[in-house]
This record gives C-alpha cells, sequence and structure tokens, in this order.
C-alpha cells in the first residue's frame, strides 16, 4: 500500500453490512463494527447501531458525520414526543422522523439507516430509510456496502416465523459473511434484540466468527504473533 | 467601455476586483498562499483513575516548520482539555469558542462542565461548516459521570475510545497503542506509553516534531507537562553565550528643534472688524 496516498482528511465514511431481521415476538439488528476515512481504519470497535429511545434502535450506514446527526435529532424529537405522548413512542412515528429529515435534507445527506423496534400496538418491525428518504416497512432489511453480497443468501436462507435464536444466528452468520467478503465492513459484530421483555445487546468477537474459507486456516495473523510465546512481533 | 468603469464614482458594495486577479494568478500558476496547517501527532488514553492527552509541537507552513514549540493542548474547561490537529487558526478558534460558551454555561449552572456538552457544541459546530473549519480533535476529560476520551473529525461525526490518535502521525501512533494499550494502566505506565506514540509520530511523520506535551486528567485534578520530553534539543547552541564586548560606540551628537521658537512682541495694532 502507498503510504503516500492515505487521506485523513476523507469524510468519515461507514463502509458497512446492516441488517434488521423480524422474528416471531420482536427484531433482531445486526452490524459489524469498522469505520473507514478512505483506505485508513479509523474505528474498528465503532457501535453503529444506536438507541433512538428504550424500544427503538437504528443501524446507521453511510457519512458518520451525518448519520450521527440525524440519529441525534431523531433522538431529541422522540424524546419530546413520549414526554407529551404520556407513553413510548412507537417504530413508525420513529422511523417516519428519520424519513423526514431524510427526505427533507436529501441534497445534505449521505446515508441510510435502518430502523428497528417493538411498541405494544404492532409488535416487532423494520423499516428500511435508504439514501434518497423514502420509507419501506420489510420483514427484514439489509444496507451498507456489504449488503450487495447479501441479497441471495437472504432470499435463500430468510424464513417467515423464526425464532429469536434463528433469527440471531441467521444475522451473525449474514454480518461474518459480508466481512469476508467486502473491504468495507469488519471488526466485530454486534448485535440488538428488541422484544416485548426489553432489549438485549451482543457482541460476537471478529476472531470468533465463523470461517468462510475452509480451505485457507488463518495463517500468520497478528493474533498468532500475540499470543505466542515472544509477543515481540519482530523477533519471529 | 473600460474607460466608463473607471471613471463612475464609486457606488459601495464588496469590490470583485481581486477575486478576478486572484484568478488570473492562479491560472498563470501562482499558488495562493497556503494556511498554517499543523501537521500533527495527538493522542489521548484512558487509565485507571483519569485520561492522559499527549501532543507535539511542531506547527508547518507546507514544508517549513514555522514553530518549533507550539502548544497543541487546548484549555476547554478546568476538568477537560483538548488536542487539535488540522488548521492551527481553526483548531484555535473552535476550542476558545467551545471553552467561553462552557464557561457561560458554569455560571450559569453553578456545576462542573461535562466532556459530553464539549462534545457536543464541537460537533454541531463542525457539522454546521460542513467540513471546511479544518479542526480534527481528541477531546479528554474527567467529570460527574468519570473519564471520557472522544475524537472529533472535521465533517462533524465523532467516536467514543479508549485510546485515540489523530493528525498526520496517527498511524505511527496507534501501532504503538495497539500494540501496547491495555486496560487499568497506572499513571506512570500510561504517560510513558503516550509519550513512547508521541515519539513514534515525531520521529517517523514529517509533519511532526519537536518536544512532547502532556496533559494528565484525573477526578478534581490536573497536571499540564508542558514539554515533558524534549528529544530534539537544538545542536548548534554556542557554548559561550552571546557577549557584546563594546558598548555602541557614539559618534556625533546633533539636537534639531522640532518647532522653531517665535517670540510675539506686544504693540501691533488689533484688526478692526
Amino acid at each position: 500500500m502507498d503510504l503516500g496516498k492515505v487521506n485523513l482528511d476523507a469524510p468519515h465514511s461507514m463502509g458497512t453490512t446492516i441488517i434488521g431481521v423480524t422474528y416471531n415476538g420482536g427484531v433482531v439488528l445486526g452490524a459489524d463494527s469498522r469505520t473507514s476515512t478512505g483506505v485508513y481504519v479509523a474505528n474498528r470497535a465503532s457501535d453503529k447501531i444506536t438507541q433512538l429511545t428504550d424500544n427503538v434502535f437504528v443501524c446507521r450506514s453511510g457519512s458518520a458525520a451525518d448519520s450521527q446527526i440525524v440519529s441525534d435529532y431523531v433522538r431529541y424529537f422522540l424524546h419530546q414526543h413520549t414526554i407529551q405522548l404520556g407513553q413510548p413512542a412507537t417504530v413508525k412515528v420513529a422511523a417516519n422522523l428519520v424519513r423526514l429529515l431524510a427526505y427533507n435534507n436529501k441534497n445534505m445527506l449521505q446515508t441510510g439507516m435502518i430502523v428497528g423496534g417493538w411498541d405494544k400496538y404492532e409488535g416487532g418491525k423494520i423499516y428500511g430509510v435508504p439514501l434518497g428518504g423514502t420509507i419501506i416497512e420489510q420483514p427484514f432489511s439489509i444496507g451498507g456496502s456489504g449488503s450487495s453480497y447479501l441479497y441471495g443468501f437472504f432470499d435463500q436462507a430468510w424464513k417467515e416465523g423464526m425464532t429469536k435464536d434463528e433469527a440471531e444466528q441467521l444475522v451473525v452468520k449474514a454480518v461474518s459473511l459480508a466481512i469476508a467478503r467486502d473491504g468495507a465492513s469488519g471488526g466485530v459484530v454486534r448485535t440488538v434484540i428488541i422484544n416485548s421483555e426489553g432489549v438485549t445487546r451482543n457482541f460476537y468477537p471478529g476472531d470468533k466468527l465463523p470461517l468462510w474459507h475452509e480451505e485457507l486456516e488463518p495463517h500468520n495473523s497478528l493474533l498468532d504473533i500475540l499470543n505466542s510465546t515472544s509477543p515481540e512481533p519482530m523477533n519471529i | 467601455m473600460s474607460q466608463v468603469a473607471v471613471e463612475a464614482p464609486p457606488k459601495g458594495g464588496f469590490s470583485f476586483d481581486l477575486c478576478r486577479r486572484n484568478g488570473m494568478l492562479s491560472k498563470k500558476g501562482v499558488p495562493p498562499p497556503s494556511y498554517r496547517k499543523t501537521g500533527t501527532t495527538i493522542v489521548g488514553l484512558i487509565f485507571q483513575d483519569g485520561v492522559i492527552l499527549g501532543a507535539d509541537t511542531r506547527a508547518t507552513e507546507g514544508p517549513i516548520v514555522c514553530d518549533k514549540n507550539c502548544e497543541k493542548i487546548h484549555y476547554m474547561a478546568p476538568n477537560i482539555y483538548c488536542c487539535g490537529a488540522g488548521t492551527a487558526a481553526d483548531t484555535e478558534a473552535v476550542t476558545d469558542m467551545v471553552s467561553s460558551q462552557l464557561q457561560l454555561h458554569r455560571y450559569h449552572t453553578g456545576r462542573e462542565s461535562r466532556v459530553v456538552t464539549a462534545l457536543t457544541l464541537l460537533k454541531s459546530h463542525l457539522f454546521k461548516y460542513q467540513g471546511h473549519v479544518q479542526a480534527a480533535l481528541v477531546l479528554g476529560g474527567v467529570d460527574a459521570n468519570g473519564p471520557h476520551l472522544h475524537t472529533i473529525y472535521p465533517h462533524g461525526s465523532t467516536d467514543t475510545l479508549p485510546f485515540a490518535t489523530m493528525g498526520s502521525g496517527s498511524l505511527a501512533a496507534m501501532s504503538v497503542f495497539e500494540s501496547k494499550y491495555r486496560e487499568g494502566l497506572t499513571k506512570e505506565e500510561g504517560i510513558k506509553l503516550v509519550c513512547e506514540a508521541i515519539c513514534s509520530g515525531i520521529f517517523n511523520d514529517l509533519g511532526s516534531g519537536s518536544n512532547v506535551d502532556v496533559c494528565v486528567i484525573t477526578k478534581g485534578q490536573k497536571e499540564y507537562l508542558r514539554n515533558h520530553q524534549l528529544p530534539n534539543p537544538r545542536t548548534y547552541v554556542s557554548s559561550k553565550r552571546f557577549s557584546f564586548p563594546k558598548k555602541t560606540e557614539v559618534l556625533l551628537t546633533r539636537i534639531t528643534p522640532l518647532k522653531e521658537m517665535v517670540e510675539v512682541i506686544g504693540g501691533g495694532d488689533i484688526m478692526e472688524e
């Protein structure tokens, strides 16, 4: 790699894999953890699944600055809405606020989001809000640069009426598949499960993910060097 | 036609003459003057009882080192400091601005500033200017909720990390942190690691150089260690100090009165109307 071409002034973007899946009783959201500026990984453990209210989360992709500002505004609006209403906001309201900001400022924003959550009226719901600011209610939604590798997989693997564990395993498998093929996705897999009982966050470290290239065993990886008897990389 | 434009009286408003001149100059290959940028290594980490920030002290103007010992760790609040990389004017202006907003907020609330407050003020300003305010910051501090470390990029995105690096030397410094950082470092270990990361920036990155500044923030106190390490002392200093053997010699003294004295003698006729 030509180090002279590392461009640290490039806007922060999340070449990303984000996923939202419904199951019977709730939703599972999943994301990788890589944030990059050009070819430099600026953060290898970022959290792209952001909390909006107690029961609604959003997966962010695209420009980090834009998606952070949109989710900060939506969180603020939903907080106000919750106080005025005296009860938790629905997933539909949250997704519609994201859409409103994404559509009204479509010339300024470079971000695609997946809103997911649970409410007592409609149960678990996933809404995709892609680049132009449209809103699509879907049984499952995928986004980010890694999603191109996953359309076929989801058409084959997603089934209606999965259990919570089946849905989470599907999400973890899909994100690790995308991490293996998409250079802009990487790091760890984070998942958030939302249902009537509340929210569960899970974390799957990058070195514990299933390996998709059985024929290529990890060889001389950084982890081997660090775990070996001489931890100095240069002495191996 | 041009004759008319020249002879017309000034009408006020903004004159675009210089824009045309600058356009002509840049078309002819004269580059516009560059901003003073701090090709920089700045770092921060969280240790067992607080935050340590570090910075090099080189400021550059293109290929020229224009300040060999500048300060890149800026004051935000008594319990919050901020390292700046990018255009020096922008990092200075944006940290000063937010630090004054924080001071007013403290007068208003009578409470210690929080790191997230500083973070939100900084990111909303940088987002508003869409990356044109070229400030890349490492913000660290200890507040009611414990130690915090954030990085802020010129476009307004932020990250929250246990260890962070920024600036042109960030790659060199990050390689040190990635291999040696662990949770629960002591203060001495933390300072040592920060110095090592800054030194790797100083020695391996052309944009960074000179000395190491460190700032240690713990609950209720801080230590600003200006020039904590001096790995690049001046090698060309004369062993004897400079002296001027003679006093300045006086060659000539001449006093020229500034005004001629005029003496008025009474008795002249007063002019009548």
